[in-house]
């Protein structure tokens, strides 16, 4: 496979793992950490192959179009700074999958857990080896996703439900200013490839929008690597199983944040603004994470602060500017996530087998796990910079960093004492750990009995203290090559020259190491006995804690100020919220017109036919006379609508739209029907005289009333305006001109909707198809209102004369009701089909088409429900609307798809002349069995809908029914 | 004939924007119906030019002057807004019935305002 392929396989590899990992059983320990072992090996040895490509600054690029117009690309691209991340990743990763495998137990759901832990591999991989800064913003906030679901793996226990949100909450804040941040920087540059934005380092520095694109990416880059103010969210993030902790929260994710500041080091940094923002953060969370670290009593807390303190390191090694301070803060990324991931791992065991990880019960563990002691003291000797471990190489070398003068300000000349002094603190909690938990008298009232565990959870640390170790000792032999190639391609032309000997003779750095070494023990010392028994947490500062405030900050944002907001500004009741929509609708509409000064044509009376006035003459009358009549006279209502739809109608026909005319009057009928199949459920309202109306319901009225007239208005102008001012041209020349010769059919409107538009059509009728199915469903829950539910004035009076007559048996007179109408109502049910299917037919090249004979054929059979009542039609006839809406929507997406056989895109449609016998030639175009699916889907689900309705009738009738047995019973 | 037409639009928005404000149910139904009629009536005059007497269909293949014909555009988008507004009314209808089974009461925010 070609490299560029690689690097793809490379981020698909953990996603595959992960979405394979989900899917295997719940107690499959081993199967997945051999499924997650073997990505991360395989993973890993992609990175191997793919190092000579990338040794000498040269880069392995992989380019997915995405969005070529936007400059979007799925870019990948490996220098040697992302190949070493590459093998943090996948080696440490592979380290982790190996301690998980003992570290959670049977009775954790390991699926999810190895799922999770996959699929940030893969983000984070993703995250490093993107060449596009919107692909990396994507991978950031993916990792950050996944650490949220990781630290609340354990989402029974709260700790990990609050950890999980915070730290998500802290981090998600900083990659969307991160996402803002390389945008500005997309803009400055006009790409957002890594490449051209590399190489214009100067036109970034001199921007106008330097200063707000650095704060904003610094607000990604600190919020993630948990820098002071932001620190606190990663102590807590410590509920996490341990293998997340040593895997995100030390080695990897963490990192993300000074990766970032490396990557665009190059181009963002030397300025003021970046020394002393860049400066400020570091050294602060230096001294401030180590002082802290001192003073926890979990061990994962402290070193937890450890590793805050560290990220500040690399933090304000990278704020200098030089290019050796480059160097050493890629050096000490690499060290610290060898000896952190292996104490957090250490940390794990010891928590594993004494059953806490509380400082004030653990003592004297050393005989009971020798070598477990062994390796985490020299782990901790590596965090503590003690000399031949690497940890010492690149604390050396920030220490010689601090002392050269980059800028002579201030904050400048602080640095080597505020280094020594973090020197220190580090030095004084390694040997707390150490000598706390491994060193004293033997412990007591330990919840389990410690002893060594299994040996391959121990095998991981080994590897890692290993290589603290032997880098410590020979680092030009081993690391030196490999942190060359990240040196270079970072830097460049501006590559140092730098030394990893471990000896360089007695210098002022190394004077500053023995007086931190000799302070740090002289403070342990002091403080022992304090920290034996003190409260967990800083003295001073153990109320001040940064978890309180983040809270305090959450509870008045998202509770005290949206209640306050949805007091003030907020309503339950639709009226004032209609109200507002209408009236922002009208001032929508009306500020284009002011802005581009339009001034309202006069109208004139010339060409006004007075028929056609007086249609609406009418049709108005009715529409003002519904509107007036709602509240009290339903009925009228609903008749003077329709008076109203049939003007409309009317229009149609005038204005040469017989298709429209069509649809209209069919659907004027069944919306009819409909709602006087609602009526019945409305409850009475009678009309009195009511002179208690309130002057401000009153005023409200008035107020609705002008708003109503504004906003016709409005209306009439504006379409008067469009209407007398025709269009030249329009895109329907393309129809008119294409639609005999392309579409086959002489009705454009249809040829339109079934061949040319067939897409949309077909969205049309799957949202038919689902408010027909939604209608359905709510009705088949429908519970009526109580004083709805006896039976219709009607039928009552009915009854009673039924009974008080002495040769009728009551329902007589609701049997013989309207017979001659439902006679011939039944007799025409077959020339409704007819008139139905001769719609459907002629559509094509005639008015008519599948909505319409839909609807007719719908209407066919209501007629029939009309004449002889539920029972009696469905005694007769199964209509199963269902079958027919699921029928329609398929034969449509057939026919759609049946253009795929022949090689065209979904709904290209085929026509041809075909000679019938009997009945000559007849155009045959594929739409018409896509018009067909148009019917059957427009028969379904209008039937459905109305038969829905009208069957409540008849289930209220069995309700009553059940109710009065009911009664009887208690009786 | 534009006057007329713009006129019965205008009148119609305003009675639908009336019921729509109105507290009970069914009055805002009706409401949406109403602007239904005027808003496809809108979009129907939105086309090139408004005709009388122009064909609706074309005959054959003979070559066209698209200028003679009325513009099928906005009747293909008003012939389906025609019955999606129905699908839609039947929704809100029902909607509408549940609503008043659930709170015992058809006004708008289910329940009766206090006084």
């Amino acid at each position: 496979m070609t490299e560029p392929n690689l690097l793809l396989l490379l981020i698909l590899l953990p996603f595959m793992g992960s979405v394979l990992a989900a899917m295997l059983p719940g107690n499959a320990r081993n199967a997945e950490a051999w499924l997650s072992g073997a990505v991360t090996i395989v993973a890993f040895a992609i990175a191997i192959r793919l190092f000579p490509s990338v040794a000498d600054g040269g880069v392995v690029r992989r380019q997915v179009d995405w969005l070529p117009e936007l400059g979007l690309n799925f870019t990948l691209r490996m220098d040697g700074f992302a190949w070493l991340f590459t093998i943090l990743i996948m080696g440490i990763g592979f380290l982790v999958v190996l301690y998980a495998r003992y570290y959670m137990s049977p009775k954790d759901p390991v699926p999810r857990f190895f799922s999770f832990l996959l699929a940030f591999m893969g983000a984070m991989q993703g995250m490093v080896i993107s060449g596009n800064l919107i692909v990396l913003a994507i991978f950031w906030e993916l990792t950050s996703i996944f650490s949220f679901l990781l630290i609340g793996y354990w989402h029974h226990n709260a700790a990990a439900r609050d950890g999980a949100r915070m730290a998500l909450t802290i981090t998600g804040i900083g990659g969307l200013c991160l996402l803002v941040g390389l945008i500005i920087i997309g803009h400055i540059v006009g790409s957002y490839e890594l490449d051209d934005v590399l190489a214009s380092g100067n036109l970034i520095r001199e921007h106008d929008l330097y200063v707000p694109a650095l704060l904003l990416v610094l607000m990604g880059a600190l919020t993630k690597s948990a820098q002071f103010p932001f620190h606190f969210w990663l102590p807590n993030a410590m509920a996490a199983p341990t293998p997340v902790s040593a895997y995100l929260h030390s080695a990897t994710m963490v990192k993300a944040g000074v990766f970032l500041l490396v990557r665009l080091w190059p181009v963002m940094s030397g300025t003021d603004e970046w020394f002393f923002i860049v400066g400020i953060a570091g050294m602060t969370t230096l001294v401030l994470g180590a002082f802290f670290a001192i003073f926890q009593q979990d061990l994962k807390g402290l070193l937890a602060y450890s590793t805050i303190s560290h990220l500040g390191l690399i933090t304000t090694l990278l704020s200098f500017g030089s290019p050796l301070s480059a160097v050493a803060a890629i050096f000490h990324m690499m060290n610290h996530a060898t000896f952190k991931a292996s104490l957090f791992m250490a940390a794990g065991i010891i928590d594993h087998e004494a059953g806490t990880r509380d400082m004030r019960k653990l003592s004297g563990l050393f005989i009971f796990l020798p070598i477990t002691a062994t390796l985490a003291m020299v782990a901790s000797a590596a965090m503590a910079g003690v000399p031949l471990l690497n940890g010492f190489l690149s604390k050396e070398m920030f220490f010689a960093e601090t002392l050269e003068q980059h800028s002579g300000v201030w904050l400048d000349r602080i640095s080597p004492y505020v280094a020594t002094l973090a020197g220190a603190f580090a030095v004084a909690y390694s040997l707390r750990f150490i000598h706390t938990v491994f060193f004293g008298p033997k412990p007591v009232g330990l919840p389990r009995e410690p002893h060594e565990p299994p040996h391959w959870m121990r095998r991981p640390i080994e590897l890692l203290v290993l290589i603290c170790l032997i880098v410590g000792v020979v680092p030009g032999m081993t690391v030196g090559p490999y942190l060359h190639a990240a040196v270079v391609s970072v830097l460049g032309d501006r590559t140092p020259e730098y030394s990893l000997s471990i000896w360089h003779g007695i210098n002022l750095p190394l004077i500053m190491s023995v007086v931190a070494l000799v302070a740090g023990v002289a403070l342990y010392f002091l403080l022992r006995g304090y920290l034996a028994t003190c409260e967990d947490g800083t003295p001073f500062l153990r109320n001040l804690k940064g978890q309180r405030i983040f809270e305090r900050i959450l509870v008045t944002i998202s509770w005290r100020m949206a209640r306050w907001m949805e007091a003030n500004f907020g309503t339950r009741r639709l009226q004032p919220q209609l109200r507002l929509v209408v009236f922002l609708a009208f001032i929508a509409g009306l500020w284009p017109l002011f802005r581009a000064g339009f001034t309202p044509k006069v109208p004139t009376l010339a060409g006004v036919d007075p028929v056609f006035a007086a249609i609406w003459v009418v049709g108005g009358v009715c529409a003002i006379g519904a509107a007036h009549q709602a509240k009290y006279h339903r009925l009228a209502a609903l008749v003077l609508m329709g008076g109203a739809g049939i003007a409309t109608c009317l229009t149609f026909v005038w204005l040469s739209a017989p298709d429209l005319a069509i649809t209209q009057l069919m659907v004027e009928i069944v919306t009819t029907v409909l709602i006087l199949l609602g009526l019945r459920w409305l409850p009475k309202r009678i009309e009195e005289v009511d002179n208690s109306i309130s002057a401000t319901s009153r005023m409200r009225r008035h107020r609705d009333f002008a708003l109503a007239v504004l906003c016709g208005a409005g209306m009439s102008v504006i379409a008067y305006a469009m209407m007398t001012n025709p269009l030249p041209y329009t895109i329907s020349d393309f129809f008119l001109l294409r639609a005999y010769t392309e579409g086959g059919g002489t009705n454009v409107v249809n040829v339109i909707l079934v061949d040319f538009r067939g897409f949309d059509t077909f969205g049309e009728i799957v949202v038919l198809g689902i408010v027909a199915l939604t209608v359905f469903a709510l009705l088949r829950r429908f519970r009526p209102a109580s004083d709805s539910v006896g039976v219709p004035e009607q039928q009552r009076r009915q009854n009673e004369y039924d009974d008080a007559a002495e040769d009728r048996e009551v329902g007589t007179t609701v049997h013989d009701y309207l017979m001659v109408p439902s006679v011939i109502m039944q007799w025409m049910f077959p020339v409704t089909i007819l008139i139905a299917a001769y719609l459907f037919l002629r559509g094509h090249d005639l008015p008519g088409g599948g909505f319409a004979a839909g609807i007719a054929m719908a209407i066919g059979f209501l007629l029939q429900y009309l004449a002889g009542g539920t029972r009696w039609v469905e005694d007769r006839l199964r209509i199963l609307p269902v079958r027919w809406i699921g029928f329609g929507l398929l034969m449509a997406a057939f026919t759609g798809m049946g253009a795929w056989l022949f090689g065209y895109p979904f709904l290209t449609s085929y026509f041809q002349y075909l000679d019938i016998p009997f009945i000559g030639k007849a155009p045959v175009a594929s739409a018409l069995l896509f018009d067909l699916g148009v019917f059957a889907l427009v028969v379904g689900a209008t039937v459905l809908i109305l038969i829905a309705l009208a069957h409540q009738s008849v289930r209220s009738h069995r309700v009553r029914a059940v109710e009065a047995a009911k009664v009887e019973e208690q009786a | 004939m534009e006057l007329v037409l713009s006129l019965a639009i205008g009148v119609l928005v305003s009675s639908g924007v009336w019921l729509l404000l109105r507290p009970r149910t069914y009055q805002v139904i009706i409401g949406l119906a109403l602007l239904g009629y005027a808003v496809n009536l809108f979009i129907f005059s939105m086309g090139r030019h408004l005709i009388i007497n122009a064909p609706p269909v074309l005959e054959g293949g003979d070559p066209i002057d698209p200028m003679t014909f009325t513009d099928p555009l906005p009747q293909a988008l008003v012939l389906t807004a025609i019955v999606i507004g129905f699908a839609t009314t039947a929704l809100f209808l029902v909607v509408l019935l549940a609503a008043r089974g659930l709170s015992g009461t058809d006004h708008v925010d289910g329940r009766e305002p206090e006084r």
